[in-house]
């Protein structure tokens, strides 16, 4: 890919006045010039081959990762495609590899980064284009295979009484587990979801915990076992932990996947 | 010709669509849900603080019940709600959240025993009563009268998103991501369904439905400066509009939040100021008690908007090189309380500002939040002029927030609208009314005029440029149509939309695939949004009083005798460029809280000429039923029971008062 990046001309464009959504200020000082080198590529498109183009952009107070590729696509290449929503760090849409890191594109600052920045897909998603990946279709598929909700007796509750009550500190706990924003981060840093297509990834793998931990899901942990007592699910984790570094949310995921293991091997004896 | 065909189609995946898609569902009807994006990545999960409903379990909403919650929302309002609707919603949403506690919610719960809380600046010890240990917690809001508002930490929103995301996926609905509803199908009289664009492979599909519900979501995206997600572009009020037939209600009524981070606008939620935060200006005073004394920080989200825009104008804001702004100071809640309850706001702070928001204050000025106005619809969830049409959520104007929408009331409509207008479709398509009879040169016709357009755009090589026209609007929207409104500004925003549409009938692109063309996108979005921005301004143009977050300041005072009514916006034909404004009177004389004092903010008011005779009726109807309970007062001021689906007609439960089954 590297000669292809060479041969293409660099787009440039020299910042003037205030990107569209400024961030805070930062000290001022020279503005640096930007080199965004970004995989492109369309699957639907026969004559597409994947390549890196490279765009130049003049640094701005403040900057995100999203005003950047806002700004390229306004000014240098209307037709690049990625994916941002909240662009507040709460959605998960924006997952994308960072100088070789899987991280929140939204909230990214360039003034943390080099000047020369790498964007790529996330791999193990279905790839959209460029950028973009088919994230929403794989945590549909997770989720239906793990069934990620609440299994209750199958009795509807009273909406007109007093709800069941529930111990705060264990509320606590699993809102903790449950602030997973599905944006399939950890998946792109998994070893094992490079090599087993079905691996549920840490994920799904976290949120088998948090429905173990959930009183009103009636599931027994040979119930879960069905589900991730495999190795497609919990043994199949090598325990190389890239998930754990670079969740955005920082979730547990470590002591999850530990807990889960011993939970699972239990179960399964 | 693609045609997909389903009973109930939803356009939206946020909570209101998919809580419409299970309740539909429940009654046995097929649904699918088109989203844009993966539906847990609505914007729904930026409700941050949470929900409002009146359970009453912390010892702060001890005696809170759906009577304060309605009058709180009404004056909210400021008289411009549905009063009839709003009663229909605070009486479901107790049952919303027990609703969603059962499908894992996992609500903050009510912790027993002493503990400290910041209530006007100060340390203060409360206690929380046995009996309410495990119940669903509720944190002070602005302009309620008691801590009313449920939380999960300040994840409120991607909790409940969540949860019902995967409900959704229980009850096996369908959610066909990435692709967007470019027209409703109808022959002017019923609506039968959307065509559809796929945004991955761009093909058009007609989705042929007999009852058709937008659950889209605000239009903030017609500002520069706006909390919300850059897909709330008020493309599904577009939709309606588009069909020269439905009304959009309101669309003058645009909330600014107060504390949109600075200059990002990114929101750090309104639970920081319910928790005890304040707002200091440039020389660290706190300044909200000099001009509201009564609510502070807490009072509604127009008030405390103004008052800070009044006060940056009078030279007290912070400068910086982006401009002027305040300061919200949370400092003084301590990090334990910041990293347990407001960790998101940390989250933001990190990322957006880089600053820690338990040692630093926080740079926030006001910016655009939510979209009051919205698809006019009735009681029901049905939209005006279209059968067959219904919407719900913020991209309605069903209408519970008037002019102004109380923090909280957000998420806590969407489920409760999707509870309510979910019920009312299954009844629509079990009715002789929802048969459907569509003659196949309808879908045809209205296929290729989608194809059509996308051609044009495409191909006839146009010389504006799509971003350009948008981001005009946006500065012009924000620069003249934002939280104060003169007469003249106004008219130079209307001038220039007028001349931006026109102009965008003329754009050309420089890609022109057809699959994932983001700059297609944007073009064929642009021209919706126009003429949803043409609603907002010449409804503010036109309205010459100030109502709400809707503030003229060559008119200042609510006039009620003029413009106690709710407008309505409708799009002639085609090639106008103005909307056509009629409007409907609200009537005074059917009100159980006839028009006043909010209890903040303006004081000066003028009078609505059946409002002296109807409060009188009120107060002597209310001493004379005085022995007989709230429930019988209630209903002889203005019986609405009978308008809620029977499943939802029953009383709530609550610790102090207990409902007998």
């Amino acid at each position: 890919m590297s000669s292809t990046e060479e041969t293409r001309p660099v787009a440039k464009h020299k910042n003037v006045g205030m990107a569209p959504e400024q961030a805070p200020p930062v000290a001022e000082g020279p503005k640096r010039m930007l080199h965004f080198h970004i995989m492109r590529h369309d699957p639907q498109d026969p004559l597409s081959v994947p390549h890196i183009d490279v765009f130049e952009l003049e640094e701005a107070a403040g900057m995100t990762l999203f005003i950047a590729l806002n700004e390229i696509r306004e000014k240098l290449d209307p037709s690049i495609a990625f994916d941002f929503v909240c662009r507040a760090g709460i959605c998960g849409s924006c997952g994308m590899v960072v100088n070789g890191r899987p991280g929140l594109a939204c909230r990214t600052l360039t003034q943390d980064l080099p000047a020369e920045i790498t964007l790529a897909p996330l791999p193990a998603f279905e790839l959209i284009a460029d950028l973009s990946v088919n994230t929403g279709k794989w945590m549909r598929g997770m989720s239906e295979r793990l069934e990620t909700w609440v299994h209750s007796l199958g009795v509807e509750a009273d909406l007109t009484r007093l709800e069941e009550r529930m111990d705060p500190e264990l509320a606590d706990r699993i809102y903790e587990l449950d602030r997973c924003i599905e944006c399939g981060c950890c998946v792109a840093a998994c070893g094992t979801a490079r090599m087993r297509e079905d691996f549920v990834g840490a994920v799904g793998l976290n949120k088998i915990a948090r429905f173990a931990l959930d009183p009103r899901d009636h599931r027994t942990d040979d119930d879960f076992y069905e589900l991730v007592g495999n190795d497609d699910g919990v043994f199949g984790c090598m325990t190389l932990l890239g998930c754990h570094d670079v969740c955005p949310k920082e979730l547990p995921l470590q002591t999850q996947i530990a807990f889960l293991r011993r939970k699972m091997v239990k179960a399964g004896l | 010709m693609k045609v997909v065909y389903t009973d109930v189609l939803v356009i939206g995946g946020g909570l209101a669509g998919l809580r419409v898609a299970i309740g539909a569902r429940r009654r046995g009807h097929d649904a699918i849900v088109l989203s844009l994006v993966p539906p847990k990545r609505s914007h729904s999960a930026a409700a941050q603080g949470g929900m409002q409903a009146s359970l009453g379990n912390v010892i702060k909403g001890q005696g809170d019940n759906e009577d304060v919650h309605f009058e709180d929302t009404v004056r909210g309002s400021d008289w411009g709600a549905d009063q009839r609707v709003v009663r229909m919603f605070v009486n479901t949403a107790p049952k919303a959240v027990r609703e969603l506690a059962a499908w894992g919610v996992p609500w903050s719960r009510v912790r027993q025993g002493d503990r400290t809380v910041i209530i006007n600046g100060e340390k203060v010890t409360i206690t929380e009563r046995g009996e309410a240990h495990g119940l669903v917690a509720q944190r002070d809001f602005g302009g309620t009268k008691k801590w009313r508002t449920c939380y999960v930490s300040d994840g409120t929103g991607h909790a409940m998103l969540f949860a019902v995301g995967d409900r959704a996926i229980a009850d096996g609905i369908p959610v066909h991501e990435r692709t967007e509803a470019l027209s409703l199908i109808h022959d002017g009289k019923r609506c039968f369904g959307a065509i559809v664009r796929d945004l991955i492979t761009g093909e058009l599909t007609a989705y042929v439905a007999k009852a058709t519900a937008i659950a889209t979501g605000g239009a903030g995206r017609v500002y520069r400066v706006t909390t919300n997600a850059v897909i709330c572009e008020g493309i599904g009020a577009a939709l309606a509009l588009e069909t020269g037939i439905v009304p959009l209600g309101n669309m003058e009524a645009v909330q600014f939040h107060p504390t949109g981070i600075f200059p990002a606008g990114i929101l750090v939620t309104e639970g920081c100021r319910g928790d005890g935060g304040l707002l200091r200006d440039a020389s660290g005073h706190r300044f909200m008690p000099d001009y509201e004394p009564e609510k502070k920080e807490l009072a509604s989200r127009d008030v405390v908007s103004r008052r800070m825009e009044e006060h940056i104008r009078k030279g007290n804001g912070a400068k910086s090189r982006f401009g002027e702004h305040l300061w919200l100071d949370i400092t003084l809640l301590g990090r334990q309380h910041i990293e347990h309850n407001l960790r998101e706001v940390k989250d933001i702070c990190r990322y957006f500002l880089g600053l820690d928001p338990a040692e630093q204050w926080i740079p926030v000025r006001p910016a655009q939040h939510y979209t009051m106005g919205g698809v006019r619809t009735d009681h029901t969830g049905q939209a005006y002029g279209l059968r067959g049409l219904f919407a719900a959520g913020e991209a309605a104007c069903w209408d519970m927030h008037g002019f102004n929408r109380l923090g909280g009331n957000s998420v806590a409509e969407t489920v409760v609208a999707g509870m309510i207008v979910g019920e009312f479709i299954a009844d629509f398509v079990e009715s002789p009314a929802g048969e459907l009879d569509i003659p196949t040169t309808l879908l045809r016709e209205s296929l290729a005029a989608e194809r059509g357009r996308l051609d044009h755009l495409l191909h006839h090589g146009g010389r504006e440029q799509a971003d350009t026209l948008k981001a005009e609007m946006q500065q012009t929207m924000t620069d003249n149509v934002g939280i104060f409104r003169r007469g003249p500004d106004v008219q130079r925003a209307v001038d220039k939309l007028q001349e931006l549409l026109v102009r965008s009938r003329d754009i050309g692109l420089r890609s022109r695939r057809d699959g994932p063309n983001p700059e297609l996108v944007t073009a064929y979005r642009v021209q919706k949004m126009l003429k949803v921005a043409l609603c907002v301004a010449q409804g503010a143009l036109t309205r010459t009083e100030s109502r709400g977050a809707h503030f003229r300041e060559d008119f200042p005072r609510r006039d009620d005798a003029q413009w106690l009514k709710r407008t309505l916006a409708t799009w002639s034909e085609p090639s106008a460029t103005l909307p056509t404004l009629s409007y409907e009177a609200l009537d005074v004389r059917a009100m159980e809280l006839p028009p006043g004092w909010r209890g903040y903010g303006n004081k000066d008011y003028v009078d609505h000429p059946d409002t002296r005779q109807r409060a009188e009726e009120v107060a002597q109807l209310r001493e004379k039923m005085q022995a007989a309970g709230r429930h019988a007062v209630q209903a002889a001021l203005m019986p609405y029971e009978q308008l809620l689906p029977p499943g939802l007609r029953g009383r709530n439960e609550r610790i102090d008062e207990k409902v007998t089954p």
